[in-house]
């Protein structure tokens, strides 16, 4: 079996599990959708704060579920032993990783969809353009999915991974909200040439993280 | 697994060096701290435009010169833990040593920058580039302290160890250009420039220099004393499981002989 196929299949039964569990529908989503709302709280909403801070808001909720998301992805491993099951079914560890990284991902792209609408509608956002934000979103979420991965695998197993993941993860995780906050205001008032650097990072970010994730978790999942 | 009959009272930890070096080595180190605070506070003059403010950055310079030094000396021994030719545990040991003391004294450059920052700029912070960069750092291997304290086996610990710290070592550069280009992108010309260098002479460039020094041989010094603190903290870790196991063994050796075995449970 490819290490595609492999990765295909991990992600499937990720995906599945919460396509039945309806956690991260029932949970994560709307923890989000309360940040957005706290937020506004937070910010008066009559004097444009909102709206002038709308992609950073965004990206703060989605880096928040996202923690929620690796928590639960790894959670699921716990329970009857199945990260025992995981290590000894012989796929490779590169494909493991690979494989839950991708459903992190899908359900990160699905939360930003439904919190980019919610920050469309009730921050009264305008997007100029739409490539350059579906562009963004995509990279900012393959580097959240990937380090998220690799740091779930990194304290999974340990008794205190609800408070060191985030701990651990967040600071690696600046320049991600850096260049995704960026990106997206250029996508909603700047100028293009604006956004590329950021997406460039974005990028660059992503590529060394799934690389190191490939390359770490095959190990980290022994030792866990 | 040793048993207590084999435990014996823990030898003088082996350090990074003999103590026929290490001790010289503190008494070089306090001597020239002794000299850097001679020269910061008394041999060089005030600044033209900072006045006495100036004599902080002879122990803010070099201060975050060791905190760079500590990490990157932490970088390079978890990679030499996880290439398996040179795995030891004295890698691991060296990097977890190092990682603290560049958190210790990243978070002194902080606060002294911050002081210094006060009466210069009239601001206890900015949002400059290399001190939004070095703040990231500072939790970035704060991260990493708190992993190295979770316990379990010293083999497991340390791979994972070292692939966090090599997972953070990468994000430094990220973190910086990152940082650096979100900076310039809204205002031009920060508050560091390069004629801060350009403008020393003489007796202020000796004593920042010398800082730069004293302070290289404080951390040789200083990491040299943590790792043998940690060999010593591994050796009590052994000799208390090692007791506990002693413990319960005659503790069930006591209960078993009046009882038959099933009840004793």
């Amino acid at each position: 079996m490819s290490i595609w196929s492999e990765a295909r299949l991990v992600a499937g039964k990720d995906l599945r599990i919460e396509a039945r569990s309806k956690v991260a529908l029932t949970q994560v989503l709307p923890f989000g959708a309360i940040v957005l709302l706290l937020f506004a709280f937070a910010l008066d909403p009559d004097r444009g704060i909102l709206t002038k801070a709308a992609p950073g808001l965004f990206w703060v909720a989605v880096l928040l579920a996202t923690l929620l998301a690796v928590a639960r992805a790894f959670s699921i491993e716990e329970q009857h032993g199945a990260r025992d099951a995981l290590r000894m079914s012989g796929l490779d560890g590169g494909a493991v990783f690979l494989g839950k990284m991708a459903a992190i991902a899908v359900e990160l792209l699905a939360l930003e969809l439904v919190l980019g609408l919610g920050v469309v509608v009730f921050y009264d956002i305008r997007i100029e353009r739409v490539g350059v934000l579906l562009l963004a979103a995509l990279a900012a979420t393959l580097g959240l999915a990937a380090t998220g991965t690799l740091y779930g695998v990194l304290a999974a197993g340990l008794r205190v991974r609800e408070t060191l993941v985030p701990l651990l993860l967040l600071p690696v995780l600046a320049p991600v909200m850096l260049g995704a906050t960026r990106s997206f205001e250029a996508a909603l008032g700047g100028t293009t040439s604006d956004a590329w650097p950021w997406i460039e990072l974005l990028g660059l970010f992503a590529v060394i993280y799934v690389t190191m994730g490939v390359l770490a978790f095959g190990p980290l999942l022994e030792e866990a | 697994m040793t048993t207590s009959t084999t435990r014996t009272a823990p030898p003088a930890p082996a350090g990074l060096f003999p103590r026929a070096v290490s001790r010289p080595l503190g008494w070089v180190t306090l001597v020239a701290l002794a000299v850097l605070v001679l020269f910061g506070l008394g041999a060089t003059p005030a600044d033209a435009i900072q006045g006495d403010a100036v004599r902080l950055l002879y122990l803010h310079v070099p201060t975050a010169w060791l905190a760079y030094l500590a990490f990157g000396v932490t970088s390079l021994a978890s990679a030499l833990y996880l290439w398996p030719r040179t795995r030891r545990q004295a890698y691991d040991r060296i990097a977890g040593a190092s990682a603290e003391l560049g958190v210790v004294f990243t978070g002194l450059t902080l606060v002294m920058g911050s002081l210094w920052g006060r009466p210069i700029w009239g601001v206890w912070w900015a949002w400059d580039a290399r001190l939004v960069t070095t703040a990231v750092l500072f939790f970035l291997y704060l991260g990493y302290l708190a992993l190295r304290r979770v316990p379990g086996s010293a083999d497991g610990n340390a791979k994972r160890n070292s692939i966090a710290a090599l997972i953070a070592f990468l994000d430094v550069p990220i973190v910086h250009f990152s940082v650096t280009w979100w900076r310039t992108l809204h205002q031009q010309g920060t508050v560091f420039n390069s004629d801060l260098n350009a403008k020393i002479h003489g007796s202020m460039a000796f004593t920042l220099w010398w800082g730069v020094l004293a302070f290289t041989l404080l951390f040789v010094w200083l990491l040299d004393l943590r790792y043998r603190l940690a060999v010593l903290e591994d050796g009590l870790a052994d000799a208390e499981l090692d007791l506990a196991i002693a413990e319960r063994v005659s503790a069930d050796d006591a209960t078993r002989e009046p009882v038959a075995d099933g009840s004793a449970r």
